[in-house]
């Protein structure tokens, strides 16, 4: 470090960093290719995910996927999720980030490069930049000149297409929050809700900002996730590497032919740029593995590309390891690349353990529930006779499509009497009730036992809630309280 | 000891290029990394966008108010609306109810569930005060839970007694009785009190102390007490006279309750609600009453 004198200490200095503008080239190869194929599915998944149908019966939304806050459920295909199965959505959340570790423990950050929204929204647009205004070269110049009708042009016509992908993203957005037909009819007859069209304008304008100018500083910036790598990542994780063991010492041909006739050493490497010119990040890979590198595998096709072109093999940038990569510059043999090994395996199963937890719970889960509240105030109540009633509130939840008849009993407290109020009792059984498609009702729970019929001030009871019909039962246990 | 001067250790630092801010902890230098434009523009945003913040909305104190904003908003006037509109969406409900007999709400399970929702808050408001939230009573206040009325436990009895109350001097259709206090106004000696509370007793199945003339109670209690409370002592819900021969005692059974139940007389008031509270509310809070769990046919 060089110390410096306060006289030379600039307290002027710029707030802030202007930042560099980016203009990533057009390129093709395997991995355009892989990033072109998961872009469609991603997207393709997003926007039309809300108009695939699936028939739950006539009392029920027959959309495949659907967050219906109003009626507080959440349906996903065969699914159905009520607010106190949110559990279910903490699992998903488990697994997607196990899936993370399990990512990077493997091939890096797959997810920054190829999954990420942020990623696949700004490829769209740079494609769609790249088509109206022409590649890195040409976008370049033209910014650098002033301003010609035609550049005004392809601008507007450039921000309009982008308008126009980002409101179709919040569109999209909130259908999955409504029936998608009927919104997307309301939408375009100005009858749909206002919230709808503020969550289109909200998302209009993210998807707008984020992927037309934040792009590579969302990266750099805001997001969490490339610096949580840092702690994830390890010696046998493959990453997207400049093979400096064969690039190094970077030369142009001639100078490579000149080099290799004098005895000297050459790299594979002519320093052509073009890994640098198509990152959409602006990082230069031959720098090593670094905080800025998505990992997309851009640079991979465009060096390629390049040494096809002057006849060297391929691969001078791929996915390797750094261990690797320095034992073969030490001339030593390099570790083989282990997939498997504790930490993925580790990673694997925890996976495994907690799809299968989730899977066995939603594949065993009772379609119907029983909640009860045991009245406070009194906890009991003598009467005339001498016999004790006590009352409860309970909470009956139907969680199939079709209205169903519970029948409630009681079981702990011989002769103990049960009655309800607040259902409509069916074919003369006082405790057996209809309770309609996939809801809940509340009824009040009177139980008198007479006197002696139990002992202590305390007794355990089982209140059990039966469907015949299906040979469904639930029990809860709750305090019988006396004198 | 750390040096934290401003300023006059600032560094260039030769990995990053950048300047050092000149503090240095225990040895650690922090760089003086440029933040990014959009990162600043959106901090300048913010305090903009709260100098219209404050054009718009209260935000300064003055002496003895405060600047109340072009929009006018007040929270207070919010919750106010808010209460209004509550009571709007209530009147829709209220509508139901109110042309809805007793009987039929109490048989209609949507309609009980209204009932019983405003009824709850209603008792809570006005009545948990002395009969206790859920109705348990206590201390000389009955317990609504049971199946112990002491003027009538039937929809229309509750009813009657929620309008016009018990010993309500100003509501002439209230429910008026008065137990004689036979000790104090002579009727009886206190040995004939001894004499019949121990009458009572054997009645209720309670101890009875040893030796004591159950027959001249007997003679007593037909004298002075059956009127009331009837031959066998099953009590006059007419008279709002209790049974003397079950388990619930609002005024306690140990020997010395009873005798100052007898001595000094026992009246309980209850105020009239009618005026005070409208005939949807209290048809909701005669329903809900009646729902505790001692309603009766």
């Amino acid at each position: 470090m060089n110390t410096q004198t306060p006289a030379d200490y600039d307290d002027d200095a710029p707030l802030y960093e202007a930042s560099k503008k980016i203009y990533p080239q057009g390129v093709s190869g395997t991995f355009r290719r892989i990033k072109w194929a998961l872009l469609f599915f991603c997207l393709g998944v997003y926007y039309f995910l809300p108009f695939v149908r699936w028939d739950r019966g006539p009392h029920l939304p027959n959309q495949a996927v659907l967050v219906d806050m109003p009626a507080r459920r959440f349906y996903f295909f065969f699914i159905e999720i009520w607010p106190q199965e949110v559990y279910y959505l903490t699992g998903l959340l488990i697994l997607a980030a196990l899936s993370l570790f399990l990512m990077n423990a493997v091939a890096g950050r797959i997810w920054c490069g190829y999954l990420c929204p942020q990623t696949v929204w700004t490829d769209l647009f740079l494609q769609v930049e790249r088509f109206i205004e022409g590649d890195r070269r040409e976008r370049m110049q033209r910014d650098a000149a002033t301003w010609s009708p035609k550049t005004w042009g392809l601008k507007i016509t450039k921000h309009f297409v982008w308008v126009m992908i980002a409101w179709w993203t919040g569109g999209a957005w909130v259908l999955y929050f409504s029936d998608a037909p009927t919104l997307v009819r309301d939408l375009a007859t100005f009858e749909a809700p206002f919230v709808a069209y503020l969550w289109i304008g909200i998302l209009t304008f993210t998807t707008y900002a984020l992927a037309g100018f934040m792009r590579e500083q969302v990266c750099l910036y805001m997001c969490p996730w490339p610096r949580i790598q840092a702690a994830l990542t390890d010696a046998d994780a493959l990453n997207v590497s400049y093979r400096y063991d064969r690039g190094d010492p970077r030369m142009s041909v001639k100078q490579a032919a000149k080099a290799k006739a004098a005895n000297e050493p050459a790299g594979d490497c002519i320093d052509c740029n073009q890994c640098v010119a198509v990152c959409p990040t602006g990082v230069d890979i031959r720098d090593g593995a670094q905080m800025g590198c998505i990992q997309c595998g851009l640079c991979i096709d465009a060096c390629d590309t390049v040494m096809t072109k002057i006849s060297r093999p391929t691969g001078l940038i791929g996915y390797d390891t750094d261990q690797a990569i320095k034992a073969r510059e030490a001339g030593t043999k390099p570790p083989p690349v282990r997939i498997i090994r504790a930490r993925t395996l580790l990673y694997f199963g925890v996976i495994l353990a907690v799809a299968m937890t989730m899977l066995y719970s939603l594949a065993t889960r009772s379609l119907m529930e029983i909640g009860a509240i045991h009245e406070r105030t009194p906890l009991f109540t003598v009467l005339r006779d001498g016999s004790v009633r006590n009352n409860y509130t309970l909470r009956l939840a139907n969680k199939r499509p079709e209205a169903r008849i519970f029948t409630v009993a009681i079981e702990g407290i011989p002769k103990a009497q049960a009655e309800l109020i607040g259902v409509k009792p069916i074919a003369g059984q006082p405790l057996s009730f209809e309770i309609g498609p996939d809801q809940t009702l509340d009824v009040r729970l009177l139980v008198t036992a007479p006197r002696g019929a139990f002992e202590g001030a305390k007794t355990m009871i089982q209140i059990k809630a039966t469907d015949a019909a299906l040979g469904d039962s639930r029990v809860i246990r709750e305090n019988f309280f006396g004198p | 000891m750390a040096d934290t001067t401003h300023n006059t250790h600032a560094e260039l630092d030769a990995v990053s290029g950048q300047t050092t801010t000149g503090h240095s902890w225990d040895g650690i230098k922090e760089l003086n990394t440029p933040l990014p434009r959009w990162w600043l523009w959106t901090f300048y945003l913010t305090i903009i966008w709260s100098i219209g913040y404050w054009v718009v909305y209260p935000a300064w104190p003055l002496i003895s108010s405060h600047t109340t904003g072009l929009f006018g908003y007040s929270s207070r006037a919010e919750v106010a609306q808010d209460l209004r509109d509550l009571e709007a969406r209530r009147d829709l409900q209220a509508a139901v109810l109110k042309t809805a007999e007793l009987e039929q709400i109490r048989n209609d399970p949507t309609l009980l569930r209204l009932a019983v929702a405003r009824g709850k808050a209603a008792f809570g408001d006005n009545c948990a005060g002395c009969h206790g939230l859920g109705g348990a009573g206590g201390n000389t206040y009955p317990n609504l839970t049971d199946d112990e009325w002491i003027w009538g436990g039937t929809l229309a009895d509750i009813s009657t007694t929620i309008n016009h109350g018990i010993r309500w001097d100003q509501d002439t259709n209230s429910r008026m009785s008065q137990m004689l206090a036979f000790g104090r106004t002579g009727t009886l000696k206190a040995a004939e009190i001894s004499t019949v509370v121990e009458y009572t007793r054997s009645l209720a199945k309670l101890d009875v102390a040893n030796g004591a003339d159950l027959a001249a109670g007997a003679k007593l209690f037909a004298e002075n007490c059956a009127s009331c409370h009837g031959d066998q002592a099953k009590g006059n819900k007419e008279l709002g006279a209790p049974d003397l021969t079950d388990a619930i005692w609002l005024y306690g059974n140990s020997r010395a309750a009873m005798i100052e139940t007898v001595t000094n007389g026992r009246g309980g008031i209850m105020p009239a609600w009618t005026g005070r509270l409208d005939p949807v509310t209290i048809k909701a809070l005669t329903v809900y009453v009646h729902s505790l769990g001692g309603g009766q046919k």
